[in-house]
C-alpha cells in the first residue's frame, strides 16, 4: 500500500428514489494506490454509491471528491475527466458490433481519426497492457459472458483512469478467471492506481482487498483494513445481526425409493449451434427424483446447452430427451430470459405457462398467486403491481424462483441462481432449492462458485469444452476436470 | 384503463403545440388565420353534418387502421404496410361486389367484407412468409408491398375491373344492395363506424383478457423472456400478429369501398395507412385510446378539407400538423404518453 492521498472521497451521500431511500448519508473514502472492497446486502446501496461516483446518478445531498478535486457536475463525462471509470454489472455493449467498435463507441474522443484498423490496434494495446487476450475484431454477440466483461473493462481503461470502480466484476467469471482478474487489479494498483470493487463474496474481498467498506441500509457501517478484521466481523457488519451460516451441508436423500426414479433422461443428446459448432457432445445422463445434480464448468463450456436441454428450452439436435411436462427454469440472465422489467409482477408471473394457456386469462387468480409468491418467498416489493424493474436484483431472483417453483414442478433447473445476490438472499435461494429437492423434484444447478456447488449437490458433472463427465464430490478433482486435466 | 393526468396533459400539450406551429405557418404564408381557423372548426365540429358526414366518416378508416397497426406493434412486429393491406382489401371487396351481386343479392355484403379481410391477411401474409422463410425484415417488405398494391390497383382499374365504357381508370359503382348501410338519412356516416368501434372493444378485450392476446403483448415486450420463461412460440405469434393486422387493414379497405366511395380508383387512400401509424402511436397502442386519437385525426382531416374549400388554405397544412403530433409524441417520455396502457395486472 502506498501512503498516497485520498483518491476518492464520498461524504454524506443521500439519495432517494421515490419512496425508497437508497443512500442515507453513506461515505466512502479510498486511499490512492489501494484495492478497496465494497460489501453489503442487496439493496444496501452499493451500486447506487458507485453510480453517484461515476456520475450516473445525481445525489440528493453530499460531497464527492476525486483526486482531491471536488466534482460538481454529475455526468459520466465529469467523472471520467476527473479520472474515474466504472465497469457496471450489467453490460452496455452493442452485440452486433465488434469489440473495437464497442470500445470506440464509448470513448469517441480517443478515436478521432477512427478507422477499423486504428481502433483494433488501440484496443489490442489496451487489452495487452491489461493482460487480456481478446480479438478486437470479434463480434460481441459471439463472445461468452466473461469475455464481454473484459470488453467492459477495456472500455473503462480506454480513458486511462486513476480510479477504477467495478460492480461485481467476478460474478460472471470462473474461479481461475477471477483469480487472474485480481492479479491484474493488484498490478494496476501497484502502478499507483486505485480500485474499488463491489462484491458479495466476503472471502474474495478478504483475500484480495487492502481495505473493506460495508454498507447497510444506505449507511456506511464499517471501514477497516483487511489485516485488522476477519470474515465473521465483516459478515456481522453486513447483516447487522448474528451471522448465518454461509453454506449449508447437503442432506442426502439417497436410499429413499424416489431417489431411483429417473425424471430427466438424456440419450446420446447433442447440441449444435447455428454456426455448426458442437456445444454438447453425445451425452447420456439421468437426473433422479430427489437429487441435486451439480454442474460445474468454466465459461464457454457445455453447461449452457446442457441446462437448456434439461430444462426443455432447447431440443437436442440428435438423440432424445425425456422430460416431464413442467420444468422450473431459472436462467442466468434474469432480465433477458426470465422477466420483463417494464411489466408488473402479476404479468411476469402470468408469463410462466403463457405458451400453453388457452381461452381467457383469470387475472384475479393470477393476482392472488402473485401475492402468495411475494409473501411465500419474502420478496420485497411495493405490491403485486410493481414493475419488475423496481425490485432489487435479489428480490427479482426470489420472485423468479417463487414463480418457477409455484406449481411444484417435477424438475427444476437453475443456472447460477445466486449470481449477484448477497449472502442472506443467496442462502435463502439455496434453501429453497434444497426444499424442492426434498419434496422429490429432480434438480439441476449450475454454479460458477465451486463452494456453493459442493454445498448443494448430491452428484457433480463437470463440463469441459463440449463434453460432460461425472466426478466425485471433491473440489480438487472437480477443479482439475474444469480445466481439462484428468 | 386509467388515463393518468400528467400523460393526458403532455399529449394535449403536444397536440396544442402542433396546431400552434401550423397556425403560425398559415399566418406566415399570408393567409387569413382567423378565417382559416373558423372554417376548420366549422368543417370538423360546427354542425351535425360536419361531425357525422365529415369527421366521423373519416374516423372509421383511421380507427380500423390504427387498430391494425397497434395489433402488430404490440407483438413487436413493425407492420408499415397497412396502406397496401387496405388497398388489397378494397380491391378484393370491389371485385366480389361487382361479380357476385347478381348471384347473391344482399348476402354479397358479407362476402365483400370477408374477401377484404382475407385479401388484407394474404397481403400481410406475403411479408410474414418472407420473414419466416428468408428472415426479411417486415419493416422493409410491408413498406415495399404498399407500392406493389398501389400498382396492382392501378392495373385493375384499367383492366379487369374497369368500368364498361373504358373512359375512366376506375371500376363500376357497387349496386346499392352491395353497400354498407348509411346510419342516418342525409348523412354520410355508414355502418363501418360502429364496426370500427366494436373492433376497438374486441381488440381491447383480446389484449386484456385472452391468453392469445397476452402472448402477443409478451412477445412484443420481451421476446427472449417470452420464449424462455413463457415457452411461447414467438415466431408463430409474430406471424399471427402480422396476418391479423393485415386482416383488420383489409376490413378497413372493404368498409371504405362499400361505405364511402362505392368505386375502386387509384387515389382511394390518401395515405390512410401511414397516418394510421400516427394514430396508433398517439393512442399509446391502446385500443380504447386509439378511438380518441382516430377521432382527433378524423376531425383534423375534416377541418383541413373545409379550410381548403372555404378559406383557400391548402389542406397540406393538416399533414404537417399530423407529422408534428407524431414527432411530439415520440419526444415525450414513454411514461407520459397519452393514456398509457394500463392492462390488468397493473395498477
Amino acid at each position: 500500500m502506498t501512503a498516497g492521498g485520498v483518491a476518492l472521497d464520498l461524504r454524506g451521500i443521500h439519495k432517494r428514489f421515490g419512496d425508497t431511500i437508497a443512500l442515507d448519508g453513506a461515505s466512502l473514502s479510498v486511499a490512492s494506490g489501494t484495492l478497496h472492497a465494497l460489501l453489503g446486502e442487496n439493496g444496501a446501496g452499493k451500486t447506487t454509491l458507485l453510480d453517484v461516483a461515476a456520475g450516473l446518478t445525481r445525489p440528493d445531498g453530499g460531497a464527492l471528491t476525486i483526486n482531491a478535486q471536488p466534482v460538481r457536475g454529475h455526468t459520466p463525462a465529469d467523472a471520467r475527466s476527473a479520472g474515474l471509470s466504472a465497469v457496471h454489472q450489467h453490460f452496455s455493449l452493442v452485440p452486433a458490433m465488434t469489440v473495437a467498435e464497442n470500445v470506440a463507441l464509448s470513448s469517441p474522443g480517443l478515436f478521432r481519426t477512427f478507422s477499423a484498423s486504428d481502433a483494433a490496434e488501440r484496443v489490442r494495446a489496451i487489452a495487452t497492457a491489461a493482460g487480456f487476450r481478446i480479438d478486437p475484431s470479434a463480434l460481441v454477440a459471439n463472445l461468452p459472458v466473461a469475455a464481454q466483461q473484459r470488453v467492459e473493462i477495456i472500455k473503462a481503461l480506454a480513458s486511462d483512469p486513476a480510479v477504477l470502480m467495478l460492480d461485481e466484476p467476478t460474478a460472471a467469471l470462473s474461479p481461475s478467471e477471477a483469480a487472474d482478474l485480481f492479479v491484474w487489479l493488484r498490478a494496476f494498483v501497484d502502478r499507483g492506481r486505485t480500485v474499488v470493487f463491489i462484491t458479495h463474496r466476503i472471502r474474495e474481498a478478504m483475500q484480495n482487498a487492502d481495505v473493506v467498506t460495508v454498507l447497510r441500509s444506505g449507511r456506511t457501517v464499517m471501514t477497516s483494513a483487511v489485516r485488522d478484521t476477519d470474515e465473521s466481523s465483516v459478515l456481522t457488519a453486513i447483516l447487522g445481526e448474528a451471522p448465518i451460516r454461509l453454506h449449508g451441508t447437503p442432506t442426502r436423500n439417497l436410499g429413499s425409493a424416489a431417489a431411483m426414479t429417473p425424471v430427466l433422461v438424456l440419450r446420446n443428446s447433442t447440441v449444435i449451434d447455428a454456426g455448426g459448432v458442437t456445444r454438447l457432445s453425445p451425452l447420456s445422463l439421468a437426473v433422479h427424483a430427489g437429487e441435486v445434480l451439480g454442474v460445474a464448468g468454466i465459461d464457454g463450456g457445455a453447461q449452457h446447452a446442457l441446462l437448456r436441454v434439461l430444462a426443455g428450452r432447447r431440443r437436442p439436435d440428435s438423440g432424445t430427451a425425456e422430460l416431464p411436462t413442467t420444468i422450473g427454469f431459472v436462467p442466468e440472465d434474469r432480465l433477458h430470459d426470465s422477466i420483463i422489467a417494464e411489466l408488473s409482477l402479476v404479468e411476469n408471473l402470468a408469463l410462466r405457462g403463457a405458451g400453453k394457456r388457452h381461452g381467457r386469462i383469470r387475472w384475479s387468480d393470477l393476482t392472488n398467486a402473485t401475492r402468495q409468491a411475494i409473501r411465500g418467498f419474502g420478496v420485497q416489493a411495493r405490491d403485486e403491481y410493481a414493475p419488475a424493474s423496481s425490485l432489487s436484483g435479489g428480490n427479482q431472483q426470489k420472485f423468479v424462483l417463487a414463480r418457477e417453483l409455484a406449481d411444484s414442478p417435477a424438475a427444476f433447473v437453475a443456472e447460477n441462481p445466486t449470481r449477484g445476490l448477497d449472502v442472506r438472499a443467496a442462502s435463502d435461494v439455496l434453501e429453497r432449492i434444497r426444499s424442492a429437492r426434498d419434496r422429490g423434484a429432480a434438480v439441476v444447478v449450475y454454479s460458477s462458485d465451486l463452494d456453493e456447488l459442493l454445498s448443494i449437490a448430491d452428484r457433480i458433472v463437470v463440463c469441459f469444452g463440449s463434453s460432460v463427465h461425472e466426478t466425485p464430490l471433491d473440489a480438487a478433482v472437480i477443479g482439475r476436470a474444469m480445466v481439462g486435466a484428468r | 384503463m386509467k388515463p393518468n393526468m400528467a400523460s393526458l396533459l403532455a399529449s394535449t400539450g403536444v397536440v396544442t403545440c402542433a396546431l400552434a406551429v401550423v397556425a403560425l405557418g398559415i399566418a406566415a404564408a399570408g393567409y387569413d388565420l382567423s378565417g382559416a381557423a373558423r372554417a376548420a372548426v366549422e368543417g370538423a365540429v360546427g354542425s351535425p353534418f360536419a361531425v357525422l358526414s365529415a369527421t366521423l366518416k373519416r374516423t372509421a378508416p383511421f380507427l380500423m387502421l390504427g387498430l391494425a397497426v397497434a395489433v402488430a406493434f404490440r407483438a413487436g412486429v413493425l407492420n408499415i404496410g397497412a396502406e397496401g393491406q387496405f388497398l388489397a382489401g378494397a380491391a378484393a371487396a370491389c371485385a366480389v361486389g361487382l361479380f357476385a351481386t347478381p348471384v347473391l343479392g344482399r348476402a354479397t355484403l358479407l362476402l365483400e367484407i370477408a374477401a377484404g379481410m382475407v385479401a388484407g391477411a394474404c397481403w400481410a401474409g406475403i411479408a410474414a412468409l418472407l420473414k419466416r422463410r428468408f428472415a426479411v425484415a417486415e419493416v422493409v417488405s410491408t413498406l415495399l408491398l404498399n407500392f406493389v398494391a398501389a400498382n396492382v390497383v392501378a392495373y385493375l382499374v384499367r383492366g379487369p375491373l374497369q368500368e364498361p365504357t373504358g373512359a375512366y381508370p376506375q371500376s363500376s359503382m357497387l349496386e346499392p344492395i352491395a353497400r354498407l348501410p348509411l346510419l342516418i338519412d342525409g348523412q354520410r356516416l355508414h355502418a363501418g363506424f360502429p364496426i370500427a368501434l366494436i373492433l376497438a372493444l374486441a381488440t381491447w378485450w383480446f389484449f386484456r383478457s385472452t391468453a392469445a392476446g397476452f402472448r402477443f403483448r409478451m412477445t412484443g415486450s420481451g421476446r427472449a423472456a417470452a420464449a424462455s420463461a413463457g415457452l411461447i412460440n414467438v415466431n408463430a405469434v409474430q406471424m399471427h400478429a402480422l396476418i391479423a393486422s393485415g386482416a383488420i387493414a383489409g376490413l378497413a379497405g372493404a368498409c371504405e369501398i362499400t361505405g364511402v366511395t362505392y368505386v375502386l380508383y387509384e387515389g382511394l387512400s390518401p395515405g390512410y395507412g401511414y397516418t394510421a401509424i400516427a394514430v396508433a402511436m398517439l393512442g399509446g397502442l391502446h385500443p380504447l385510446a386509439i378511438v380518441a386519437s382516430a377521432t382527433l385525426f378524423g376531425a383534423l382531416g375534416a377541418g383541413a378539407d373545409a379550410m381548403q374549400r372555404n378559406a383557400g388554405v391548402p389542406a397540406g397544412f393538416a399533414v404537417v400538423a399530423a407529422a408534428l403530433v407524431v414527432l411530439g409524441v415520440l419526444a415525450i417520455p414513454r411514461t407520459l404518453r397519452l393514456l398509457r396502457p394500463a392492462w390488468p395486472g397493473r395498477p
